[in-house]
């Protein structure tokens, strides 16, 4: 009936903001069950939890771990800027609120992964 | 002589784009390629056009994918190598080739009571309005608005959500929320709340970054977003 | 006797349910964002202060075990998930799924029962064992 926007319409700095926002909810959306429920083995005793601990110890869990903390930081960071956008007077500065929430993103990931 | 490869999209809800050779000016807008084509090789080809000179917004179309002012496009600032690509704006029902079935778009308008509403007769003594005062720079803010469509096209969340009354509409509302001497401050906020209305703003910014007026309907509907929370805590809603 | 007499409805007329119901949605989305918030950064700070300082069983549990503040902590951040990650979830649902009949609404409040419910397991697991 109408044409669609492809890509084109869409790459400008605060679409891709939005599309980081919902991946990262959706991502962590998955991710918390996992979460609740290893948690919840401590219920069985510390022994329980020991075990399920060693085994995030591998390296690919580790850097999922690390993934899951930028994702965190990522979605934190850009619902500060939404919450900015929608709540503070409107000023010009505010395209630089992405640019800072990315950078603070990052920071958060890094200083993860550097503990690591 | 360089020719531009122009691709348009030819036909309704269904067809092709045809690729039309016109010959590239140093100072030339899209508007110029489409008329070109028109007088020139194509006389079936059909667009809308009015003033020329960027006050009407008519000339509103998708170039390389974005939606513009073709009058207000220079070729040189959208060409990739000697390509373009032209079709009719999109999220708007395509009636034939080049142009678009507003009426949707306008629709919208009037359901989101996007018009003034009066709460002064003649009798009354004129309506003073400070022209700093908070809610008229808010107005003021939108009140440029044509109805180009160029910011409707541009929203994904219009795509995602046929009844979202759209970025100018919204704006539109919220230029007359904040008219101190309309009347109908209640039945507006009703009018724009819920999914079909401001809620649904994801804050794309989309349309505030293609606007060619410089508007920003995403403040705008930020601020109707404030307003309808307030009115419904305070159970006015 | 004012303008609105010219064919516009005299009686105010409110939103109508559904209006009202988005409403109060985004305003749950937006406060439980801004709680949010607050527990996001304490919850980064202790992964971050965790992974440095001892992340076996022994080490989580003995810095959570009959902890009051960290139960009322978890307790509360799992309720501001329960509330904020269904609603957004439900909104990718409806814009990217097409799915907007009545049968998402039950879903998506099953799946906030569920975080809800497991949340609480997992705080009270790490404070009673």
């Amino acid at each position: 009936m109408s044409m669609k926007n492809d890509y084109r319409a869409r790459n400008h700095p605060a679409w891709w903001a939005f599309l980081v926002h919902r991946l990262s909810g959706l991502a962590l959306s998955f991710f918390l069950p996992f979460h609740f429920l290893a948690l919840g083995q401590a219920l069985q005793g510390e022994a329980r939890l020991n075990t399920l601990l060693r085994w995030t110890e591998q390296p690919l869990v580790k850097f999922s771990e690390t993934m899951l903390v930028l994702l965190l930081a990522a979605h934190l960071t850009g619902g500060l800027r939404l919450l900015a956008l929608e709540f503070l007077p409107w000023r010009g500065w505010q395209k630089s609120l992405l640019a800072l929430a990315a950078g603070a993103a990052l920071a958060a990931g890094l200083a993860f992964a550097l503990v690591l | 002589m360089d020719m531009l490869q122009v691709s348009v999209w030819r036909g309704g809800a269904s067809g092709a784009y045809r690729i039309y050779e016109v010959p590239r000016q140093e100072s030339q807008s899209v508007l110029d390629v489409v008329t070109y084509i028109q007088r020139n090789i194509d006389p079936t080809l059909s667009y809308r056009f009015a003033c020329r000179v960027g006050m009407c917004g008519a000339c509103a179309m998708t170039v390389n994918g974005v939606a513009r002012w073709t009058c207000r496009t220079h070729v040189s600032k959208v060409v990739k190598g000697n390509a373009i690509e032209i079709a009719p704006l999109a999220n708007l029902p395509v009636v034939k080739d080049l142009v678009t079935d507003m009426r949707g778009f306008f629709d919208k308008w009037a359901r989101a009571l996007g018009r003034f509403i009066p709460s002064a007769t003649r009798k009354d003594d004129f309506a003073r309005v400070a022209s700093d005062s908070p809610e008229r720079v808010a107005a003021n803010a939108g009140i440029e608005c044509i109805g180009c469509g160029v910011c409707y096209a541009s929203c994904d969340v219009v795509s995602w959500n046929p009844d979202y009354l759209g970025p100018a509409a919204l704006n539109r509302a919220w230029t007359l929320v904040n008219d101190v001497r309309d009347g109908a401050r209640r039945e507006r906020l009703a009018a724009v709340a819920g999914d079909a209305g401001c809620h649904a703003c994801h804050t794309h910014l989309s349309c505030s970054e293609r606007c060619p007026k410089n508007i920003a309907p995403t403040a705008s509907i930020a601020g109707l977003k404030r307003a309808v929370a307030i009115a419904a805590l305070k159970g006015e809603l | 006797m004012n303008g609105v007499e010219q064919g516009f409805a005299a009686k105010p007329m409110g939103a109508d349910a559904r209006a009202k119901i988005e409403t109060w949605l985004w305003i749950a989305q937006r406060a439980s964002a801004a709680l949010l918030a607050l527990c996001v950064l304490v919850h980064l700070a202790t992964i971050i202060y965790a992974v440095r300082h001892g992340l076996s069983g022994a080490a989580i549990l003995g810095r959570t075990r009959g902890n009051d503040a960290w139960l009322a902590f978890y307790s509360l951040y799992v309720f501001a998930i329960a509330v904020h990650a269904p609603i957004g979830l439900r909104t990718l649902c409806q814009e990217w799924l097409g799915w907007r009949d009545a049968s998402l609404n039950w879903v998506i409040g099953a799946i906030a029962l569920a975080l809800f419910i497991f949340g609480l397991r997992a705080g009270w697991a790490v404070f009673a064992s």
